[in-house]
C-alpha cells in the first residue's frame, strides 16, 4: 500500500514487550470493559433500586414464580463458548508452530462453536419473544382459568396486588375494523386452574380486562430489558468476533505465504478478543440466570 | 520513501488517504466547518433571545423553514410578514449547539487534527502505529456528523432534549433524538479508533533517545486526553444505547413508569431511574472536559516555549499534574447532579474531589505562567493567541469553584453562570488554543506561513468580542436568568437584565465578523503565503527536523533523539534553541 515501515509492527518492542497491534488490541479490551462495566452497574442499580418482590430472582417463591430464563440452554452455550476459547488458542498455537493446516482448522471449530452458540441464542430469544405476560385490572377468572396474584409495591412504596398470567396466545380476534376484540390465551401449566399436571386449556380474554399485556421481550421487565440488551450486544460481539475469523479463514489468510509472523499475530490478537467475549459470557451467565 | 507517494492518484492521496498528515488536515477542515455551524446555530438562538419573537433578519429567515421558524404578520396594515424562531426551533438548535460544538468540533479539532498532524511528527514516527484505522476513524466521525446533521430533516426536526439528553424528556421526545443516539454512537466509536492509535503510537514508536520525560508536553497532553476517550466514552455509549433501546425497542432502563404524556400513560414496564441516565452521562462528561481543555493546554505549553526562547518552568510537574488531572476526571462527575437529591455524604464527596482536581490545573496554569518570567516574548499572532489564553483559561476554571460548592451552587445551577464558566474554558480557552495551534503548525503543514496583520486584527477582534460576549453570562446568570430559557423577558428579574443579553448577542454578532480574517488568512497564505523552511520559527522538538510539508513518511531520515523538548538559550550554544534530533 505504502513505503512507509512503521517500526514494531511485528516484532515486539522492548519496553512493553508487545507489537503494536497486541497493544491496540489489549487497550480496546480496557475500553470494551467499560461498556460492559456501564452495561453491568446499569443492571446492579436497576435491581436495587427496584420495589421488593419485584426483581425475577432465580428459584425465589416471593417474585412472579418461576425462574424465566433457561439455565440449562445457557449451561449449553457456556460450554460451547470455553471450548472455543480452547480451539482458539490452539489454532493460534499451531500457527506459531508453522502448522498453517491444523491452525485454520482449529479457526473453523472456534466459528463453529460461535455459530452453534448463536444458534441456542436464537431458540432463547424467541421463545422469550412469543411468550406473554397478561397483567389484568382485577382478579380474572373463566372457564375454570384463574390469575395468579403476589404483592408487590410500586414505586412510590405503596401495596399493590398484581393479577397475571403467562402463557401463549393461539389466536387473536378481530374485527372488519381491525380492531382487537379478543385474544384466545394459552395459560402455561402451571398458572391455570388445577395446578401442575392438569390438562391445560385455551381462554378467552378480552383487552378491557388487560392492565398491561407484553412479550417476555426487552420491555417486559427492567429484568429482561437488562437480559436483552447486554447478551444482544454480546451476541453482536460473537457477530464480529465470527467475521473476522472468517475472514483469516479466506481471503486474510494468502497472508500466510507471505508473513507467517504477522499472520500468527493477527490470530493472537482476534483470539485476545475472543477470550474476552467468552469472559464477558462467564459473568453474564450468573448475574443474569442463577442470582 | 518520499518519491512514492507521488505515484499515488489524487483519491488516494488526498481523500482516502493513510498518511496521518493528510487525516489531521481533513479532521481540522472538517470540525472547523462544523465549528462554523454550531455559531450560526448560536447566532440564531442568540438573535431570538435579545429581540424574543422579532421576525429574522434577511440571511436566517431565508434559509430557516417550519418547524424552525414559524410565520408571524409583522405589519398588520401592510400585511407584511416575517420569520421568528420556534420554541421547538430553540430547543433543537441548543441541543445541536452543545454536541456539535462538543463532538464534532471541538474534540475532533484538539484531537483527531492537531492529534493527529503533531503527535507523530513530535515521536519522530514515519506514520500512526495503525494507518488505516486512523482513516477509519475519521470516516467514521464524517458519517456521524453528517447523521446528526440529518437530524434536521426528519419529521419534528433535530433533537431537541439539550445536548445533554436527560430522559424521561428524550424518551419522548420527536425522532431527531433517535438519530441524535445513532449519531453518538458512530462518534463515540470514531474516538475509540481514534484513542487506541494515539496511545500505540506515542508508547511504541517513540524514535531512539525520545524517553518519556524527553516527550514535548503537548504528546503527554494527547495521551492522556485518549486515555480519557478510551475509558470514559464507552459508558455515555452503552447509556446511548440503553436510551435508543427505551424509544425502539420499549424498554424502561430510564423510564420509572407511570409517565403521563397528553393525559395518556407511556405504555412501559417502569422500573427505570432517570437518574442512573444523568449518571452514565457525566461519567463521560466530566472527563470530556479535560478531553476539551487538554490538548489546548497541550498546544498552548509548545507556543509559549517556543516564543519565550527559554525551556518551560516546571516540565515535570505538568506532565504529573495532566496525569493527576486525568486520573481525578473520573471521581467527579457528580459534581453535575448536586441538584438530583443526592445525599449529603455524596455530594460532600464530590464537591471535596472537585476542589482536589482544581489543584492540578492551577499547577498548569501557574507553571505556563511562570514560564512567561524573565523572557524577550516574541509577540507573534500564536503567542498573542497563547497569552490571551491564560487569563481566559483563569477566569475559566476559578468561576467553576463555585459551582464545585454545593452550597453556592443550589443558587447558580442551571443559570447562564454555567454557561458563562464552561464556555470560558472552551471558547476562548481551548478554542484560542486551537487557533494559536493553527498559525503556529500552519507552516508545517503548509509549508507557507500565514499572513501576520491579519492573524492579529484576528485576534483582536476576537479577544475583545468573545468577553463581550460570555462576561455577561456571569451578571445573568447570578441575576437568576435560566439557561434554557427561551424568552427571559417573561419573567421580571430576566427582564431587568435584558441589556446584558443584547450585549452578548452584538458581542457574538462581532465575534462573527471578527473571524472574517482568519477565513481570509486560512485560504489566501495557502496559495500566497511568504515559503518558508523546515523551522521557521526556530523550535526544537521533532516536528521541525522533517521538511515542511512533510512528505508521506515524515523525516527524510530516522532521527535519533538527543536532549529534551525545550532547551531554548543553553548556554554556549551558537543559536538560542537546540533541536531534539541530532544533525
Amino acid at each position: 500500500m505504502s513505503a512507509t515501515v512503521i517500526p514494531y509492527d511485528v516484532k515486539p518492542h522492548p519496553l512493553t514487550g508487545m507489537y503494536n497491534g497486541k497493544f491496540g488490541i489489549w487497550l480496546f479490551l480496557a475500553s470494551e470493559i467499560m461498556l460492559f462495566g456501564a452495561l453491568f452497574s446499569t443492571y446492579v442499580l436497576l435491581r436495587v433500586g427496584a420495589p421488593e418482590g419485584t426483581w425475577p430472582i432465580a428459584g425465589s417463591p416471593t417474585t412472579r414464580g418461576d425462574n424465566i430464563l433457561q439455565v440449562p440452554l445457557a449451561a449449553l452455550n457456556t460450554a460451547f463458548l470455553i471450548t472455543s476459547s480452547v480451539t482458539m488458542v490452539l489454532a493460534w498455537a499451531n500457527l506459531k508452530m508453522g502448522s498453517f493446516k491444523k491452525g485454520q482448522q482449529f479457526l473453523l471449530v472456534t466459528v463453529l462453536l460461535a455459530g452453534a452458540f448463536l444458534v441456542v441464542k436464537y431458540f432463547e430469544y424467541n421463545s422469550k419473544l412469543h411468550h406473554y405476560a397478561v397483567t389484568f385490572n382485577e382478579h380474572f377468572d373463566r372457564d375454570g382459568v384463574e390469575s395468579k396474584s403476589f404483592k408487590g409495591l410500586t414505586q412510590a412504596g405503596t401495596e399493590k396486588t398484581i393479577h397475571y398470567l403467562w402463557g401463549h396466545v393461539e389466536e387473536t380476534k378481530k374485527d372488519a375494523d381491525g380492531a382487537i376484540q379478543s385474544y384466545l390465551f394459552m395459560p402455561d401449566h402451571d398458572t391455570s386452574h388445577g395446578g401442575e399436571g392438569h390438562e391445560p386449556k385455551a381462554v378467552e380474554i378480552h383487552p378491557a380486562e388487560i392492565a398491561r399485556m407484553t412479550t417476555f421481550g426487552p420491555g417486559g421487565s427492567s429484568f429482561l430489558g437488562c437480559y436483552f440488551v447486554i447478551t444482544g450486544l454480546h451476541g453482536l460481539h460473537i457477530v464480529g468476533g465470527i467475521v473476522v475469523m472468517l475472514w483469516f479463514l479466506l481471503t486474510g489468510s494468502k497472508m500466510w505465504k507471505t508473513q507467517p509472523d504477522k499472520y500468527a499475530n493477527r490470530i493472537e490478537c482476534t483470539g485476545l478478543y475472543w477470550h474476552f467475549v467468552d469472559l464477558v459470557w462467564i459473568f453474564l451467565f450468573p448475574v443474569l440466570y442463577l442470582l | 520513501m518520499s518519491d512514492h507517494s507521488h505515484e499515488l492518484p489524487f483519491w488516494k492521496k488526498y481523500i482516502f488517504s493513510v498518511d496521518h498528515k493528510v487525516i489531521g488536515i481533513q479532521y481540522t477542515v472538517t470540525a472547523l466547518l462544523f465549528l462554523a455551524f454550531g455559531f450560526g446555530l448560536m447566532l440564531v438562538m442568540r438573535y431570538q433571545l435579545a429581540y424574543p419573537n422579532q421576525p429574522l433578519p434577511g440571511v436566517f429567515a431565508s434559509v430557516l423553514s417550519e418547524p424552525v421558524v414559524g410565520e408571524v404578520t409583522v405589519n398588520e396594515a401592510t400585511g407584511e410578514t416575517g420569520k421568528v424562531l420556534t420554541g421547538d426551533g430553540y430547543n433543537a438548535f441548543g441541543a445541536m449547539h452543545g454536541t456539535i460544538m462538543v463532538f464534532l468540533a471541538i474534540v475532533p479539532l484538539a484531537v483527531g487534527g492537531f492529534g493527529n498532524f503533531v503527535l507523530p511528527l513530535q515521536c519522530g514516527a514515519p506514520d500512526m502505529a495503525f494507518p488505516r484505522l486512523n482513516m477509519a476513524s475519521y470516516w467514521t466521525y464524517l458519517c456521524g456528523g453528517i447523521l446528526m446533521l440529518f437530524g434536521f430533516f426528519v419529521k419534528g426536526g433535530a433533537a431537541n432534549s439539550g445536548w445533554t439528553s436527560y430522559p424521561p424528556l428524550s424518551l419522548i421526545a420527536t425522532t431527531g433524538q433517535t438519530i441524535w443516539l445513532l449519531g453518538m454512537v458512530i462518534l463515540i466509536t470514531s474516538s475509540l479508533l481514534g484513542s487506541v492509535n494515539f496511545i500505540v503510537t506515542a508508547v511504541q514508536l517513540r524514535v531512539q533517545g525520545l524517553s518519556f520525560f524527553r516527550l514535548p508536553f503537548f504528546v503527554w497532553a494527547q495521551l492522556v486526553t485518549s486515555f480519557l476517550l478510551l475509558l470514559a466514552f464507552p459508558p455515555l455509549e452503552a447509556a446511548g444505547l440503553l436510551q435508543l433501546m427505551d424509544r425502539v425497542a420499549g424498554t424502561s432502563f430510564f423510564d420509572p413508569g407511570g409517565l403521563i404524556i397528553s393525559g395518556v400513560e407511556r405504555n412501559s414496564a417502569g422500573g427505570g431511574s432517570p437518574l442512573l441516565w444523568q449518571h452514565l452521562f457525566w461519567f463521560l462528561a466530566h472527563p470530556e472536559v479535560y478531553v476539551l481543555i487538554l490538548p489546548g493546554l497541550g498546544i498552548i505549553a509548545e507556543v509559549i516555549a517556543n516564543n519565550t526562547r527559554k525551556p518551560l518552568w516546571g516540565y515535570k510537574s505538568l506532565v504529573y499534574s495532566a496525569i493527576f488531572l486525568g486520573f481525578m476526571s473520573f471521581i467527579v462527575w457528580a459534581h453535575h447532579m448536586y441538584l438530583t437529591g443526592m445525599g449529603t455524604t455524596l455530594s460532600t464527596f464530590f464537591q471535596a474531589t472537585t476542589m482536589i482536581i482544581s489543584v492540578p490545573s492551577v499547577i498548569i496554569l501557574t507553571c505556563l505562567v511562570i514560564s512567561l518570567w524573565g523572557a524577550r516574548i516574541r509577540f507573534n499572532t500564536p503567542m498573542l493567541f497563547a497569552l490571551s489564553f491564560l487569563p481566559m483559561f483563569a477566569i475559566g476554571g476559578l468561576t467553576g469553584l463555585p459551582l464545585g460548592l454545593t452550597a453556592s451552587d443550589i443558587h447558580l445551577h442551571d443559570t447562564y453562570y454555567v454557561i458563562g464558566h464552561f464556555h470560558y474554558v472552551v471558547a476562548p480557552g481551548t478554542i484560542f488554543a486551537m487557533f494559536a495551534g493553527v498559525y503556529y503548525w500552519y507552516p508545517k503543514a503548509s509549508g507557507r506561513m500565514m499572513n501576520e496583520w491579519l492573524g492579529r486584527i484576528h485576534w483582536f477582534g476576537s479577544f475583545v468580542f468573545i468577553n463581550a460576549v460570555f462576561m455577561p453570562f456571569f451578571f445573568l446568570g447570578m441575576a437568576g436568568v435560566l439557561r434554557r430559557q427561551f424568552d427571559q423577558t417573561e419573567t421580571l428579574h430576566g427582564a431587568a437584565v435584558q441589556g446584558l443579553t443584547v450585549m452578548a448577542t452584538w458581542g457574538a454578532i462581532g465575534l462573527a465578523l471578527a473571524q472574517i480574517p482568519f477565513v481570509i488568512n486560512f485560504f489566501w497564505s495557502m496559495f500566497a503565503g511568504q515559503r518558508v523552511g523546515a523551522n521557521p520559527w526556530k523550535a526544537t522538538t521533532l516536528e521541525w527536523t522533517a521538511p515542511s510539508p512533510p512528505p508521506h513518511g515524515n523525516f527524510d531520515a530516522v532521527p535519533v533523539v538527543a536532549r529534551g523538548p525545550y532547551e531554548y538559550s543553553v548556554p554556549g550554544e551558537s543559536e538560542d534553541f537546540s533541536m531534539q534530533a541530532t544533525a
